[in-house]
């Protein structure tokens, strides 16, 4: 069922959600959180269906927070709230409310969401596109519990991924971390076995990939080994290689589906490790809403390497030092983003 | 920098990075009685479900024995054709190129000694190009009459052992014997081949979401665990309802029954869920100490014609199809006494359950599919009400829906709506079916994953089965010297005397 609200108030969007929920014959519901997806126009089909497809396995309040400034400044004066409340089959198991800020409003979206919020269930924040600088500050995150971010969409992925570490507080996430969960736990398989020492590690991946650098980063914080950051031509993440003295610990993913893992003294074996669509990014995040630690380590332990080296932090070194890759990845365009963000950090 | 290690020694591991999930080491899983319906509808989309959810270590291998004259391509045609019709994730090719990879199969009879070769050379074959490292599940998909001659056979060809580090496990399937005696030699059987530890026994309740939910239920919460007494109590109801008759399984079931195939593992399986103390810890020993403890201090009443009842599904109309009655199924006894339903009444004998019956019910043919364990409540002692505003008030129950429409529902009473008071019974429901379905594993994803992990907490120990059939085989007893099973028109929910048995202690079976 869906309902057309124009120039309306949070109050009467509450009222049109009871409503359609009564008309379609189901009062009681069984929703677990609210997500707040913060977008524009342009992205909010996807992201919504995606959340949608989410809400299969957590049923969730869906409110799609679409900012709409104006271009005039007689746009820009007024304001005026416009909503489209979907209830059932249109919505998947929840509840979605379409909310459209004209003007000034932009500005206050907070105001809008609060009322919206579900009474004593956890709040996701999630920003597919331009998440704010600090997202635990920003007014809307800060309702939130759990703020989801994705700096693969930033402009400067890399940079992006410094400033989630300098603003890092409890309830951050990113998709680019939520991305490498799979070769995080293959390669936390393959170590399960016996094996001899990692003394260094290389790790292959796009230009323009953050996963690469937060899985580069990663294996830098636990192994404590030097690690190398390679840059192919993708798909994603490409091969990620352990070094150990019996030889190397490889998992080779040239075709974005299948890889390849060798290890010392056994034969090689195919791996399925298929770069997951956004709605089951979504619904992983939405599993556990407990701040997530070990990104915060991951993220952090690089975040002084990325200053301190604009073009990019191409070998971690456990002490700290950072040795220039051969192949760097930088262009004008990202040096001059993270040698402005080194100057304003300093 | 952190460069502290897992318990475990694997740097990479971290208790506080709860996003990796459990891999199972590598391993290979040999199903015997590979082209059974249980195999093709239930273990091998559990299989490649497990390798879609990333669960399987690279290099899994499944391995398929039985007669057919089949080779490896045959097999693996067969497991890809089941996957595709029944598994819950959908098809994905990558994840097929790994799995059809581990595919083998064995051709042979259960006593055949070049079989058996075959399968060690099999094995051998498997370490190499697989790297499964020499650990292996056999899972023995077969009638429990092979369950010696396979064993055996797996000892005879040095199969049951691993070296070094490597381990070897069974898996076995319900039933559990006949009766104590039977259920003894059984496991006599088993563990003269495997360590007790390295044998899972598999009760796919135990694997489903919902059981398992009910630890969370009772365990992780405040508000249920102060009522759930004998203070509070009135009784408890467990029901396990099927609206299909025998089938094709007459074979199979005539004899047994509806008590020793339902009661004795299930149901008594849910009451221990239901009614054990809180374990020290969820490590299985833990776990099986308290399910051991409460289901020792489970009490037969005196009156055992009383409070049991055994019925028979009879010729009737049901859910707009006409149904044979059980004693006309193909192949079943005209004179047949087995069991269809039965009903138990059963009392536990501690502080917090003495005088708190708890009523088992099970039957084939019944009103629609169901499970759920009902805990009813006493009334309030008193009631502020004028008279007849009340009238409607029943009991409070708390109704934990194992299957299907998962779910807990809490039923309570509440005014109507009007100017006159009036209480009326409504419920408040929590869903788990209608929102969780999509992605809840199933049953045996979750059994056969923890099998490959060594993981012994789903899974009934022998002596919980050997217990349970001491619960039962007085009442069986009884039954084979006292009268015949009732008749119950099909699809209605059991015999008159099972509504008798519960009108005499003032109570009625819940409609599920």
């Amino acid at each position: 069922m869906k309902i057309d609200l124009t120039d309306t108030t949070s109050s009467k969007i509450n009222a049109g959600l009871i409503q359609a929920r009564r008309a379609i014959g189901t009062p009681a519901v069984g929703m677990v959180l609210t997500l707040v997806i913060v977008t524009d126009e342009g992205s909010a089909y996807d992201s919504l269906k995606a959340a949608t497809e989410a809400s299969k396995e957590h049923p969730s309040r869906i409110l799609v927070v679409v900012k709409r400034p104006g271009r005039s400044p007689r746009d820009r004066a007024m304001a005026r709230l416009d909503a489209e409340v979907l209830v059932g089959s249109e919505a998947g198991t929840g509840e979605t409310v379409m909310l459209r800020l004209h003007g000034e409003l932009a500005n206050h979206a907070e105001s809008v969401v609060l009322p919206l919020l579900l009474p004593d269930a956890p709040v996701v924040v999630w920003w597919p596109d331009d998440a704010p600088p600090n997202a635990a500050e920003d007014p809307l995150g800060r309702l939130a519990q759990r703020r989801i971010t994705d700096s693969s969409a930033a402009e400067d992925p890399v940079a992006a991924l410094g400033h989630r570490a300098e603003s890092y507080s409890p309830g951050d996430t990113d998709l680019a971390w939520t991305r490498i969960t799979p070769w995080r736990s293959m390669l936390a398989a393959a170590l399960d076995q016996k094996h001899s020492k990692i003394t260094e590690a290389v790790v292959d991946g796009e230009a323009y990939n953050p996963s690469t650098e937060l899985l580069a980063l990663w294996l830098a914080d636990r192994l404590g080994v030097p690690v190398e950051r390679r840059v192919s031509d993708g798909p994603g993440i490409t091969a990620t290689r352990l070094s150990t003295a019996d030889g190397d610990i490889c998992l080779d993913r040239a075709d974005g589906r299948l890889a390849e893992l060798a290890m010392p003294g056994q034969p090689d074996r195919h791996v399925a490790l298929k770069r997951r669509e956004t709605s089951e990014l979504i619904a992983e995040e939405l599993r556990r809403l407990d701040p997530d630690d070990i990104y915060r380590s991951t993220v952090q332990f690089g975040v002084k390497h990325l200053i301190s080296n604009p073009g990019g932090a191409e070998t971690v070194k456990p002490d700290g030092t950072v040795k220039p890759a051969d192949k760097a990845p930088a262009t004008p365009a990202k040096k001059a983003a993270a040698a402005k963000k080194a100057a304003n950090a300093k | 920098m952190s460069t502290q290690t897992s318990p475990e020694g694997n740097p990479l591991r971290d208790p506080l990075d709860r996003r990796l999930p459990r891999i199972a080491g590598p391993s290979g899983l040999v199903i015997f009685g590979v082209t059974g319906d249980l195999s093709r509808k239930k273990l091998m989309p559990a299989v490649y479900d497990l390798a879609n959810r990333g669960l399987l270590p690279p290099g899994f291998a499944l391995v398929g024995f039985a007669r057919r004259q089949w080779e490896n391509e045959d097999f693996a045609q067969e497991v890809h054709d089941a996957v595709k019709e029944h598994a819950r994730t959908p098809f994905r090719e990558e994840v097929w190129q790994q799995l059809a990879e581990g595919c083998r199969f064995v051709q042979g009879d259960f006593d055949d000694d070049t079989a058996f070769e075959t399968l060690k050379a099999t094995i051998e074959e498997l370490d190499k190009a697989r790297g499964t490292g020499g650990n292996f599940a056999f899972y023995l998909s077969v009638p429990p009459k092979f369950f010696p001659n396979v064993v055996q056979q797996l000892k005879k060809h040095g199969l049951s052992e691993g070296t070094g580090d490597s381990w070897r496990r069974a898996v076995i399937e319900k039933p559990f014997g006949h009766d104590l005696a039977s259920a003894q030699q059984l496991n006599q059987i088993v563990h003269e081949v495997f360590p007790p530890n390295e044998v899972f026994r598999i009760d796919h309740y135990l694997g489903k979401e919902t059981v398992q939910n009910i630890l969370a239920l009772r365990f992780a919460n405040t508000m249920y665990e102060p009522i759930w007494n004998r203070s509070y109590v009135d009784h408890v109801q467990i029901t396990m309802a099927e609206d299909i008759g025998i089938g094709g399984r007459a074979g199979y079931y005539d004899g047994i029954g509806a008590a020793r195939d339902v009661i004795q593992n299930h149901l008594l399986q849910l009451l221990a869920l239901t009614a054990m103390e809180e374990p020290g810890s969820f490590h299985p020993k833990a776990l099986t100490a308290e399910k051991l403890k409460v289901l020792s201090a489970v009490v037969l009443p005196d009156d055992l014609g009383k409070n049991t009842v055994r019925g028979q599904y009879a010729h009737a109309w049901q859910g707009g199809e006409e149904v044979l009655g059980y004693l006309e199924e193909d192949g079943i006894d005209p004179k047949s006494k087995t069991d269809t339903y039965a009903a138990v009444k059963l009392e536990i004998n501690n502080r917090r359950w003495a005088g708190v019956p708890f009523y088992l019910r099970t039957g084939k043919r019944l009103g629609r599919r169901v499970t759920e364990i009902a805990v009813v409540f006493k009334r309030a002692p008193y009631l502020p009400f004028e008279s007849g505003a009340t009238e409607e008030l029943g009991q409070n129950a708390l109704v934990i829906r194992v299957q299907p429409d998962e779910g807990v529902t809490v039923r309570f009473g509440s005014k109507v709506p009007g100017t006159s008071t009036e209480v009326r019974d409504v419920t408040m429901d929590f869903a788990y079916g209608e929102s969780f379905t999509e992605s809840s594993p199933e049953a045996y994803e979750r059994l056969i994953l923890d099998v490959l992990l060594g993981d012994a907490n789903l899974f009934p120990r022998h002596q919980e089965v050997e217990i349970s059939w001491t619960i039962l085989d007085p009442i069986e007893e009884y039954w084979d010297k006292h009268g015949k099973p009732a008749q119950y028109a099909s699809g209605t929910w059991g015999p008159a005397e099972a509504d008798e048995m519960l009108a005499r202690d003032g109570r009625s079976w819940r409609r599920p």
